[in-house]
């Protein structure tokens, strides 16, 4: 299925990888002393992939802890050899991917569990230290890194605040949450969140997963980890039906959604399906003033790992054309997660040139506002 | 390659041979090697873990076969076979290459023709005395005929 890319010689843009914290307490420097006393106390532990969640400070609602395959979702050949995390060491970083592939700029995504929070105060204070963390440990010592704004999203007020804190750093290009919160993303809860990804001119990235205490599937908790890993995609119609229906797309026009680690097959059809319904029931919605269909390909991108890989090469090249988002199609690899994408080996068909140029590089640059490296060096960036 | 001492039952080696990297491993004392390169996407497939083969008749009803015999790709978790290089999910047409392996005693090492990529014994230190005996892994580029 792989074809190799290897006319590509371009610059290369990862918009999803997954950097961690190399301890429990590496965000510690970057809190109040208050809060790095109470959070001793409550014993939180910082990832997504702990192992325990019974802990005071980091309950949330139930959702996505399905045993992965692999210790921390991550390549086993990840681990530095030095200790830590998989992406918790910068340096092992990029010789096995940054420079291993001759990446341009990656767009790092921490899941680092705080955003599904309950205790909103815990969240707040803990957001804004990955944030501080993030630039002072990653975006300091690299300048292909760029990243996304770690906030407290079911505090949507607090959560825009911090927007508008770290937003003033550019090497901020994005906002981050997940694809399962505790409501809908288009309810208007979530509003603040959008006006202030707006007011910066920050893309707002949807990430695979989430903790919002609904099941995994819209038919409930399946029993296996392949049966999340497949069906992913629901939740990610059901948040691009919500943002349509609800006119967020209206209140808020210059807001750009990624779909992060969602594929993108299921677009085509989800847009004739929404289209459909929109020639018949619109006048239920009437702020949404054009064929859903118009404002997805508009509005939305989408991130190719883990993308779905049709039985025939060809069926790509349909795909792509049923789509007609091809400008909205932005490589990641997922790094350092087991279902990593090799930047030369992922798309499943050989692609035009300029198919590759826009989905290796331009389309994330334009929308992240990248210079390209030859801008960059000529500017000491 | 090697001598058999230096890859006991449970060890594996990767080695470079004319620009490929492969992977050699002794499965309860047999010798097996495939390509280190994942037909999928190029990852380090003699770097993931190896498992035993896993199959089932009927739901809840398991059999658990052949340790040691699978590699797990450390990368996607696609699984070979390392005696044939066949994949468990399509092994008639997704495979990895796969290489005889045979354990040649070291004194007809010596005299074998010489091979790209060998070293003939006997291994000498320069102040140990050295008499030839034991065995020796010999790696072939050939295809193993699966």
């Amino acid at each position: 299925m792989a074809g190799e890319q290897g006319r590509y010689t371009g610059p290369l843009v990862d918009c999803d990888v997954h950097n961690a914290l190399p301890s429990d307490d590496a965000l510690h420097p970057y809190m109040p002393a208050d809060w790095r006393s109470r959070r001793d106390s409550l014993t939180y532990l910082p990832t997504a992939f702990r192992d325990v969640r019974e802990n005071l400070g980091d309950r949330s609602y139930i959702g996505a802890e399905y045993p992965r395959p692999t210790k921390r979702a991550s390549r086993v050949d990840a681990w530095p050899p030095g200790g830590g995390a998989p992406a918790s060491d910068l340096a092992f970083a990029q010789a096995q991917l940054l420079d291993a592939w001759n990446i341009s700029y990656a767009v790092l995504n921490p899941l680092l569990g705080i955003g599904e929070m309950l205790n909103l105060e815990l969240a707040a204070v803990m957001a804004r230290a990955a944030n501080d963390w993030l630039a002072d440990q990653w975006l300091d010592r690299d300048s292909r890194l760029r990243a996304s704004i770690v906030v407290a999203y079911e505090d949507p007020p607090t959560a825009a605040a911090e927007i508008d804190r770290v937003a003033r750093d550019p090497r901020f290009v994005q906002v981050l949450v997940l694809s399962r919160m505790i409501e809908p993303m288009g309810r208007r809860r979530y509003w603040p969140i959008y006006e202030a990804c707006e007011r910066n001119g920050l893309a707002l990235g949807v990430h695979n997963g989430g903790w919002g205490g609904h099941p995994i599937t819209p038919a409930g908790y399946p029993s296996y980890y392949l049966e999340d890993a497949a069906a992913m995609a629901g939740a990610f119609q059901a948040q691009v039906g919500s943002l349509i229906c609800e006119g967020v797309l209206q209140h808020f026009p210059g807001l750009r959604i990624v779909l992060i680690e969602g594929g993108f097959a299921w677009i085509p059809a989800l847009m004739w399906r929404l289209d459909r319904a929109w020639r018949m029931l619109g006048a239920e919605v009437p702020a949404v003033d054009r064929p859903p269909s118009q404002l997805i390909r508009e509005r939305f991108w989408v991130s190719t790992q883990p993308m779905e890989e049709p039985e025939h090469p060809a069926q790509f090249h349909e795909l792509l054309d049923q789509l007609q988002m091809t400008d909205r199609i932005m490589f990641s690899t997922d790094y350092p997660h087991w279902d990593f994408d090799a930047p030369n080996q992922a798309l499943p068909a050989r692609l035009t040139a300029d198919q590759q140029r826009k989905i290796l590089h331009e389309n994330a640059a334009a929308l992240y506002g990248l210079p390209t490296p030859a801008d960059a060096a000529a500017t000491g960036d | 390659m090697c001598a058999t001492s230096e890859l006991p039952p449970g060890a594996r080696r990767i080695v470079e041979v004319d620009g490929r990297s492969i992977g050699v491993f002794n499965v309860a004392g047999d010798y097996l090697a495939i390509r280190n390169r994942c037909p999928h996407q190029g990852g380090p497939l003699c770097e993931g873990v190896q498992v035993g083969e896993l199959t089932s008749d009927l739901p809840g009803d398991y059999e658990y076969s052949r340790p040691g015999e699978m590699i797990r790709c450390p990368w996607h978790g696609w699984e070979f076979d390392l005696r044939t290089g066949a994949s468990w999910f399509d092994p008639a047409r997704r495979r990895v290459r796969s290489y005889k392996v045979e354990v040649v005693p070291g004194g007809e090492l010596e005299a074998s023709p010489p091979r790209p990529g060998l070293q003939p014994g006997p291994y000498t230190a320069e102040t140990v005395p050295v008499t030839v005996e034991g065995a020796y892994v010999v790696l072939e580029l050939a295809p193993s005929g699966n």
